[in-house]
């Protein structure tokens, strides 16, 4: 493995740290809902604002559908969590939740006009701390240094045997 | 590079690359605390387990789907309410069925399942509406608005002829108020089951002679009051049970609405545009009934509920409906005294409706006062809200239960800081599909009626017009006998209550009610 100037090290150790909050909290966010049935993304979906509203009303009239998007996002979130925790397939686990996080975003937007109601932390203009963290997971997946400290790097070297920092 | 393992790894980044599990281990350990302290700290888990509100939907009774033998009805007014009770029972014209088959609006009805009945009658004095009819009864919603039942409709022009067909079983009266009692007593009398729109007397003497009637005979009657059905009736029912509220001695019902339409004004349509009817298309002698003669006049016909000439006013509208939620929940029956009292100061073009309106019903046997106070000049919402010492319930389409900040029977739940008087310790919420649809399409009289749980309830997951509800267990009495909620006992007591608030008001007089004579006596 090549050495790292203090600069890169640096740079390394606050990505990996990155990714480590990141994947605490979403990690959490799944078990949460895993370890509390009774939640559900029905509020949420219901508060639904712009271009997605349509769909989720469908969600919504359908208890099934919602079941199975319930199901979906709560191991979804599990799923990206430990990927992003463990430094496992990462930068699968980062796009995944840059998606996820982005689909958030959009059902919610912070727009002017769309104030939601229900927010307890009042409201932001057009960038919200979802999109942030959508963007650091944007990063996060490609920028190869952010996969040290992880069982990617057991993964790359028992498919390779030289490093490798795609 | 470092030295590598056999395997190509080397000792430093296997440390690195397994550096992150005990990660993991650490999130186990906080979720495990983080889950034991809200478990501890949950209030609203330990709310719910000290007051067993868990069970009290169990009180909620499923709705059951008993089809029996086909029952063939005769409408008697097929104007606006007319027509909305044969929406209820499953009926709709079929260009309205099909301009809104697509949007949702009907998806309650045709869920709820087909009543097996046929309308075989309408009777209107007005060619337009008994045509509406006709056309309504024609169509049933669950087979895709296509002909019903095979049973032709027939448009009558005298009611008394209605009532002589021997094909039809029974009579729902949806006429201004004026005609409810004889129109129920000639029902009766010809051997009809008879479901009556509220209110069901428009003078004193026709309540006696209604009552006899009805309970002469072995025939359902139902009024027209469909809140019993509701979810939030029936929980309340059992919050009362438990005792929750302690010794009521108040009772408030209120109306609060503010507009043309809400002041019953509706000889005019949302354009400024009189609505369409005359002497010719309206056999105006047999809408008068027993009422004084005088010429037609629209405003009359459409106005109706304004004048005393037809109505008790408020009281037989909306304070029946205030009455019947309160007297099914609490059995206070007849009260001692009434007085009213109240003036006409906005809409003072015609017609005898006040706008603000205040009476007290004093019951000094049950320690008990009730108060029905009404303003048509303002929207602000009072709600029906029952008062005790222990706690104060707001009763409507929603419930909620808000203690009292002196309660005795929560006073340890208090000074645990569980519950507040500030706020409701418990509330049932109307189900989110119903609400929203009311709040996208009404009006705001519409609204009114969903607030007050008039338009729609949620049982059993699914979203059902109360009228609907209210309409089959008369039906279902019919079929498999019973008694139906809105039977004559509870009418004959609204009766009595209803004309002693239009005597005081009408009279400017303090009425007692002489329960040995069974008469209302005039102070």
């Amino acid at each position: 493995m090549e050495k790292l100037s203090n600069q890169m090290k640096w740079q390394q150790g606050t990505l990996v740290l990155l990714r480590f909050l990141i994947g605490w909290h979403i990690l959490y966010e799944g078990i949460h809902k895993l370890l509390h049935p009774e939640w559900s993304a029905l509020a949420f979906l219901d508060n639904a604002q712009w271009i997605f509203s349509g769909i989720a009303n469908w969600i919504i009239s359908n208890p099934g559908i919602l079941n199975i998007v319930d199901t979906m996002n709560t191991w979804g979130l599990i799923l990206i969590g430990l990927g992003l925790v463990l430094g496992l397939f990462t930068r699968i686990a980062s796009l995944a939740g840059c998606a996820l996080l982005l689909l958030y975003y959009l059902f919610n937007p912070p727009f002017i006009g769309m104030e939601n109601m229900g927010s307890i932390e009042g409201n932001y203009l057009m960038v919200n701390k979802t999109l942030i963290e959508a963007v650091c997971l944007l990063y996060i997946a490609f920028t190869p240094l952010s996969r040290h400290f992880g069982l990617d790097m057991l993964r790359l070297k028992y498919h390779q045997t030289a490093p490798n920092h795609d | 590079m470092t030295k590598e393992t056999a395997k190509g790894i080397d000792r430093r980044d296997m440390l690195k690359a397994l550096a992150t599990v005990p990660i993991l281990g650490a999130l186990g350990i906080q979720v495990f605390r983080k889950n034991a302290y809200d478990d501890k700290h949950n209030i609203q888990e330990e709310i719910i387990r000290e007051l067993g509100i868990e069970d009290l939907t169990n009180a909620i009774k499923p709705i059951t789907h008993e089809k029996g033998d086909l029952i063939r009805l005769g409408i008697a007014g097929s104007g606006s309410r007319g027509i909305q009770l044969a929406s209820a029972l499953g009926f709709i014209e079929k260009s309205r069925f099909d301009q809104t088959v697509g949007n949702g609006s009907l998806d309650a009805q045709i869920t709820e399942g087909n009543l097996n009945v046929a309308i075989t009658g309408i009777c209107d004095v007005f060619d337009l509406h008994a045509e509406q009819g006709l056309a309504t009864a024609a169509h049933d919603i669950h087979t895709g608005g296509e002909f019903s039942s095979g049973h032709p409709v027939k448009r009558f022009r005298h009611y008394h002829d209605m009532l002589a067909d021997p094909n039809i079983d029974a009579i729902i009266v949806s006429t201004p108020d004026h005609h409810h009692a004889q129109m129920t007593i000639d029902a009766i009398q010809a051997g009809k089951h008879v479901y009556c729109e509220k209110s069901l007397i428009h003078r004193e003497e026709e309540i006696y002679t209604a009552y006899e009637t009805v309970k002469n005979s072995d025939l359902v009657f139902q009024l027209g009051h469909q809140y019993p059905q509701t979810a939030a009736f029936q929980v309340a029912q059992e919050i009362l049970r438990r005792k929750w509220l302690g010794k009521i001695s108040h009772v408030e019902t209120t109306t609060n609405r503010n507009s043309p339409n809400g002041a019953w004004i509706r000889h005019v349509d949302n354009e400024g545009n009189i609505k369409p009817g005359n002497a010719q298309s309206i056999d105006w002698k047999q809408w008068l009934g027993k009422a004084q003669e005088v010429p037609f006049s629209i405003r009359r016909y459409y106005s109706w509920a304004r004048y005393f000439d037809y109505d008790t006013i408020l009281f037989g509208q909306l304070f029946s409906h205030e009455f019947d939620a309160v007297n099914q929940l609490l059995h206070m029956g007849i009260p001692k005294t009434v007085v009213s009292s109240g003036g006409q100061y906005t809409y003072k073009e015609f017609g005898d409706m006040p706008d603000v309106l205040n009476t007290i019903f004093e019951y000094p046997d049950k320690e008990l006062t009730l108060t029905y106070s009404a303003n048509l000049t303002s929207s602000k919402s009072r709600g029906r809200t029952i008062y005790g010492q222990d706690a104060a319930m707001k009763v409507g389409g929603t419930l909620s239960v808000v203690p009292d900040g002196s309660s005795k029977q929560f006073a340890d739940l208090l000074e645990r800081g569980l519950v507040s008087s500030d706020s409701p310790m418990m509330e049932l919420l109307q189900g989110s599909n119903s609400a929203s649809v009311v709040d996208a399409v009404s009006s705001a009289t519409a609204q009114y009626y969903a607030s007050r749980g008039l338009t729609s309830t949620s049982i059993g997951g699914q979203s059902w017009d109360v009228t609907h509800l209210h309409l089959k267990e008369w039906l279902d009495c019919i079929r498999n006998g019973g008694t139906p909620i809105g039977n004559i006992e509870k009418a004959f007591e609204e009766s009595v209550v209803i004309a002693m608030a239009d005597i005081s008001y009408r009279e400017n007089c303090r009425c007692e009610w002489d329960p040995e004579a069974r008469r209302i006596k005039r102070f």
